[in-house]
């Protein structure tokens, strides 16, 4: 199920490009804003939370996860070099899943890492609060990963509609419109967070048992929609 | 012995027919598939290497449907004609990791790389090499599993005469030793010198299929136009019609011209200018008149 040497070249795309350098400055974003904080605002459980939920969580993750999820397959396709590839005997839910496995490890490193280092920078983890967001992150970075490396896949402008996501469903209407939380991959991540955090400190809008099902679910079914879209991947030719 | 069977095979995307009910058998040896550019030959050859699906009809290799079945890249070597590459890659790099997606390793990524002399540029990154060096490390990447199939998609373009042909000279080689290779062109001398058997696809259709001399005759046998200024056109057209190497003569008279379709090139490029001297006429302009690749292979598809 895992080719080694697809999941070397899909590192080496993923962190070669320059728009990999966004990977860097988000996370180091995220600590200059927790020094800032902690430094004029003392630590505080409350102020950390919200921190670490409205920056880290709401934006970081799901941009780190755009930029992981739809660069692990989109370059390739638009280019044609994803031919390389398929033009092998190897299977293409292989192929589907090792890029997958990279870009949730990508997402987790620049996400969750700098997500707990920021939360021990804001309060030194008082009521659990930075490991409780950074299970977020890693949960987080699991499903936004098959959902954008499914998005990267079916579509040319992988990057701009998973930034739309991104921004506009997770960052604005996750928090402004109750209803559109239900269906958000920040929620169902917060809702195991809050499940790790002293009480009141993390809180979200869905069950955990909901979350857990929407998590697992969206995962296996972009996962395996993806694969059967790369067994189907016409590459046209210019004609 | 493999084999490349296309069976009634039509492709159409939208309302726009890319290849139209084509039937050919592909073996061993080097074949050409010539046709003027969007005549449909990447389409062919793209179904032929299981990277589209046929609308209509069936593609296999030995029997085997080649549309999604991974299997059959064990026999198959692909030579894309787009240039995306791991450019990120040495060539070294690129051609170790198609090897190992075979399931192979670094001696067989050295042996294809000295098979196409890049091993003196190997550690340079892809993105450094000429279009010429692209194009053997992609027969290399090709090359590492000595596929029984060869299917390249207009390997010379963009290539300098050497380069040419090296590539000609390896591909020789390849069907000599019982491969199938097939090459898309839309040069017809750059197919009569490589290939032993010709495939020509125009507007979708498949238009004729046999050895170089058999399409050499039927291009220089189609009918020609010309377009011929004389000091006595109508004297000229009279003496011209007599032979039977015209087949009719048009007096165009707002271009004060003669539109002349001769049926025997050969004997009609001696006729005129003996008409023409003794009739005492001065030949002002002679220019063929639908010299255009297009219009070459058109005749051929209603041949």
């Amino acid at each position: 199920m895992y080719d080694p040497t697809v999941a070397r070249l899909t590192y080496r795309a993923l962190l070669g490009r320059r728009r990999a350098a966004i990977l860097f400055v988000l996370p180091a974003l995220l600590l200059v804003i927790a020094a800032a904080v902690r430094m004029f605002a003392g630590a505080d459980d409350q102020i950390a939370s919200d921190v670490l939920g409205g920056f880290a969580i709401a934006t970081m993750v799901p941009l780190i996860g755009v930029i992981a999820g739809t660069g692990a397959i989109g370059p390739e396709i638009d280019d044609g070099s994803i031919v390389y590839l398929l033009a092998k005997p190897v299977k293409r839910p292989t192929i589907i899943f090792t890029k997958l496995i990279v870009a949730i490890a990508v997402t987790m490193v620049f996400s969750a890492l700098p997500t707990l280092l920021a939360g021990l920078i804001l309060n030194g983890n008082g009521q659990q609060v930075a490991v409780a967001y950074t299970i977020a992150a890693l949960v987080a970075s699991i499903a936004y990963s098959a959902l954008f490396l499914l998005l990267g896949t079916v579509s040319r402008h992988a990057d701009v509609l998973g930034l739309v996501y991104a921004l506009v469903w997770e960052a604005l209407f996750g928090s402004l419109v109750p209803g559109a939380r239900t269906l958000s991959v920040q929620q169902w991540s917060l809702a195991v967070a809050q499940k790790v955090a002293g009480d009141g400190a993390v809180t979200s809008d869905v069950g955990l048992p909901l979350a857990t099902v929407l998590l697992v679910a969206v995962t296996v079914a972009a996962t395996w929609y993806a694969g059967q879209k790369l067994r189907a991947l016409k590459l046209a030719g210019e004609e | 012995m493999t084999t490349i069977e296309i069976d009634h095979t039509s492709r159409w995307f939208g309302n726009v027919v890319a290849v139209n009910d084509v039937s050919m058998t592909v073996g061993p040896g080097v074949t050409g598939l010539l046709g003027p550019n969007g005549a449909g030959k990447s389409t062919l050859i793209n179904m032929m290497g299981g990277f589209l699906a046929p609308s209509t009809g069936k593609v296999t290799l030995d029997g085997q449907q080649i549309w999604r079945n991974e299997s059959v890249y064990k026999k198959i070597g692909i030579v894309p004609e787009r240039e995306g590459m791991y450019d990120f890659l040495t060539g070294k790099e690129f051609v170790v990791a198609n090897a190992e997606l075979q399931g192979l390793g670094g001696a067989e990524a050295r042996k294809a790389l000295a098979t196409v002399q890049m091993e003196y540029a190997q550690d340079r990154k892809i993105s450094t090499y000429s279009k010429g060096m692209r194009q053997r490390v992609k027969m290399a990447s090709a090359l590492v599993h000595e596929p029984s199939v060869l299917l390249l998609d207009e390997p010379f373009n963009g290539m300098d005469p050497r380069q040419r042909m090296q590539l000609m000279e390896l591909l020789r080689r390849m069907g000599a030793e019982g491969r199938t290779v097939l090459f898309s062109s839309h040069i017809l001398e750059e197919v009569e010198q490589l290939a032993s058997h010709i495939e020509v696809i125009v507007a979708g259709r498949h238009a004729a299929s046999g050895d170089f001399r058999k399409i050499r005759r039927l291009m220089t046998d189609r009918p020609h136009r010309y377009l011929v200024r004389s000091s006595d056109d109508r004297a000229l057209a009279a003496a011209l019609i007599a032979d039977p190497s015209t087949a009719g003569i048009e007096v165009d008279v707002t271009e004060k011209a003669l539109r002349i379709q001769a049926v025997d090139f050969g004997r009609f490029t001696e006729l005129l200018p003996r008409v023409a001297r003794e009739q005492g006429i001065r030949l002002l302009t002679v220019s063929p008149s639908d010299e255009s690749l297009e219009s070459v292979f058109s005749y051929l598809v209603a041949a």
